[in-house]
């Protein structure tokens, strides 16, 4: 029976300007989106709008805000202002590096093991679950013991850290969607495999995809700033949230401004991410609504 | 029942062999090798160096060095620690019980703080303590939990001065205080997880018709939530708990570095600065084996809680 391919669901396919619109109508998802643009505008002109250099020392050490420096000094008398912004570049930059190149591998790897499964399954899958059953904090930590702290390492571990959680949402879809009719039938009309996947299987993964990005953002810039606290991040003098943690902390006695300021970025950034990906994963799939993002 | 539980013991085997193998080679992607990392370059005596990597057997060919390190793995001989000379189980045995007291304080925090909370949340649904407690814990979720640590340690020990800030005392009774900052610490951010998950199979437990039933029969609010939907509602929360048990070992690296608390954490950052590979491998593979088997048994725990797979279907 040959019949024509019928056309694929509408539910994936779906405007970005709607979108836009029903995330800036939930107060949540308004809150987060205006959190993601500031940081994200923080981290893109810190050149242009942070008042000192980063990394340019004075007298002032442990200067308490209000003065020459907005936010207060650090240890060293670095501007604590100029060194968050700064800061949420590193943590910007690292986190959409890592999760845009775990999507990318995952969603390759993923569609490989669901939609052609056999043996690319049966390699992909069990490698993917044994990553998986990994604490992810232990995995980063094992990479990065092993080839030394650093900016590229941090990143390696990272992109190995996300790649499974890719994997499993796209090879989920693709196997369930490769079983629908309407693929089926796409095979028969003798459709190429390219072709059944950037028309029906890849749209049915968007929405998930979406998803998961936010959220591994959010969770990325947590991470990143974990290792940073613990010395394996990216080094000094590059400011980074974690690492102006633990030096903050040694000083804590005192002076709090230092441990205060990053902090404060982290958890507003990852805050913004979560609220962004909890009103995302309620407008695009309202089977998901109120499950965790972890 | 007991299918259901004996498939899931054997399917742990290939996820504990595939961790095996994943930290056999972790080591192996050091750039160079183990000795030139350790010995550096201006240590570089040729003889010495031949010597060292006979000794820890990286003269013999790849598949060989692994059955060698796999062998001696099923004896429970994770090495010897490059610093200390001990083993690296020895080493684990003396500090795991830290960990593991932190870890099960921090569960025992995470559990008071998220079930009544969840609870609540979930019966008074949109309410004002609802929307309260959502907030707390998207807050808790964005939080990292070693920068709580910091403000916890500048509230309690810099500023009031009630509790320690560092290590964990000398094991006596009154040195249960050097826990309460590190375990509420690392509890507070579980909580976060935990009490979205109570509230959402609260929610999804006080729509089903047995509660429905249990109302109608006339039974007081309180009797219809803790017997019917609470208990009922706890079995997706166990499962949480598994998931947790990930989270709570790499919560306790950080937060162990935080305190100073003598635990496996500060071994393992220890180890790495100090490059000694055998102790972060045996380390991180000693964690990751604790997970899957801690993982296992929520399973199996899942299983008895549940009728429906008691019965075995």
């Amino acid at each position: 029976m040959v019949t024509e391919p019928a056309p694929a669901p509408p539910a994936a396919r779906r405007d970005g300007l709607r979108l836009l619109r029903v995330i800036l109508k939930d107060r949540i998802g308004a809150v987060g989106m205006v959190i993601v643009v500031v940081m994200t505008l923080a981290a893109v002109l810190a050149p242009l709008i942070a008042p000192y250099d980063p990394t340019a020392m004075s007298s002032r050490r442990l200067e308490t805000p209000g003065g020459v420096f907005p936010l207060g000094a650090d240890e060293a008398g670095r501007d604590l202002l100029s060194r968050a912004l700064y800061g949420a570049r590193t943590s910007l930059t690292v986190s959409l590096i890592v999760v845009t190149c775990a999507g990318v591998i995952g969603v390759v790897l993923g569609l490989l093991a669901g939609f052609y499964r056999g043996v690319l399954d049966g390699v992909i899958t069990p490698v993917m679950d044994v990553l998986f059953s990994f604490p992810t904090l232990l995995l980063a930590l094992a990479v990065v013991a092993a080839r030394g702290p650093g900016t590229e390492n941090l990143i390696l571990a990272l992109v190995i850290v996300f790649i499974p959680s890719f994997a499993r949402i796209v090879r989920g879809t693709a196997l369930s969607v490769s079983k629908e009719p309407y693929v089926e039938s796409a095979h028969a009309v003798g459709l190429s495999s390219a072709r059944i996947i950037f028309k029906y299987v890849l749209p049915n993964s968007v929405a998930p995809i979406a998803v998961q990005f936010t959220t591994s953002l959010a969770y990325a810039i947590l991470i990143e700033a974990s290792l940073g606290y613990l010395g394996l991040g990216v080094q000094p003098p590059q400011p980074s949230w974690g690492s102006m943690l633990s030096s903050g902390k040694a000083f804590m006695e005192l002076s709090l401004w230092p441990s205060l300021v990053p902090g404060i970025c982290i958890m507003i950034t990852v805050l913004g991410f979560n609220l962004l990906g909890d009103t995302l994963r309620d407008a695009l799939d309202p089977r998901l609504r109120g499950r965790s993002g972890r | 029942m007991l299918r259901i539980m004996l498939i899931r013991l054997v399917s742990v085997v290939p996820v504990l062999l595939g961790i095996s193998v994943i930290s056999f080679f972790v080591i192996r992607m050091i750039p160079g090798d183990v000795i030139s990392s350790i010995m550096g370059e201006d240590f570089a005596d040729p003889q010495v160096e031949a010597e060292m990597r006979r000794y820890f057997g990286l003269d013999m060919p790849i598949h060989e060095q692994f059955l060698h390190w796999f062998g001696g793995l099923l004896q429970g001989d994770l090495g010897t620690s490059m610093r200390s000379g001990q083993p690296v189980l020895s080493e684990i045995a003396d500090r795991f019980p830290a960990t593991l007291l932190l870890a099960v304080s921090a569960l025992v925090v995470s559990i008071l703080i998220s079930i009544p909370f969840g609870v609540v949340s979930a019966t008074k649904r949109n309410g004002v303590l609802d929307a309260a407690s959502r907030l707390i814990s998207l807050v808790g979720l964005s939080l990292p939990n070693f920068w709580l640590g910091i403000l916890l340690v500048y509230v309690f020990s810099v500023t009031l001065g009630w509790l320690p800030s560092q290590g964990s005392g000398d094991g006596g009774l009154a040195d249960l205080r050097y826990l309460i900052l590190p375990a509420v610490t690392l509890g507070a951010s579980l909580a976060a997880i935990s009490m979205r998950m109570t509230r959402s199979s609260m929610l999804e437990v006080l729509n089903q018709d047995y509660v429905r039933t249990a109302r109608a029969k006339g039974l007081g609010e309180h009797v219809v939530v803790v017997r019917h939907a609470l208990r009922n509602s706890l079995i997706p929360v166990v499962t949480v708990l598994g998931i947790q048990a990930g989270a709570l070992l790499g919560g306790t690296v950080v937060v162990e570095q935080v305190f100073s608390w003598p635990g496996l954490g500060t071994m393992v950052i220890r180890g790495i600065s100090q490059r000694d590979y055998p102790v972060v491998q045996g380390t991180l593979l000693f964690l990751a084996f604790f997970y899957v088997v801690v993982n296992l048994l929520v399973d199996l725990i899942y299983v008895y809680l549940d009728p429906r797979l008691r019965s075995g279907h």
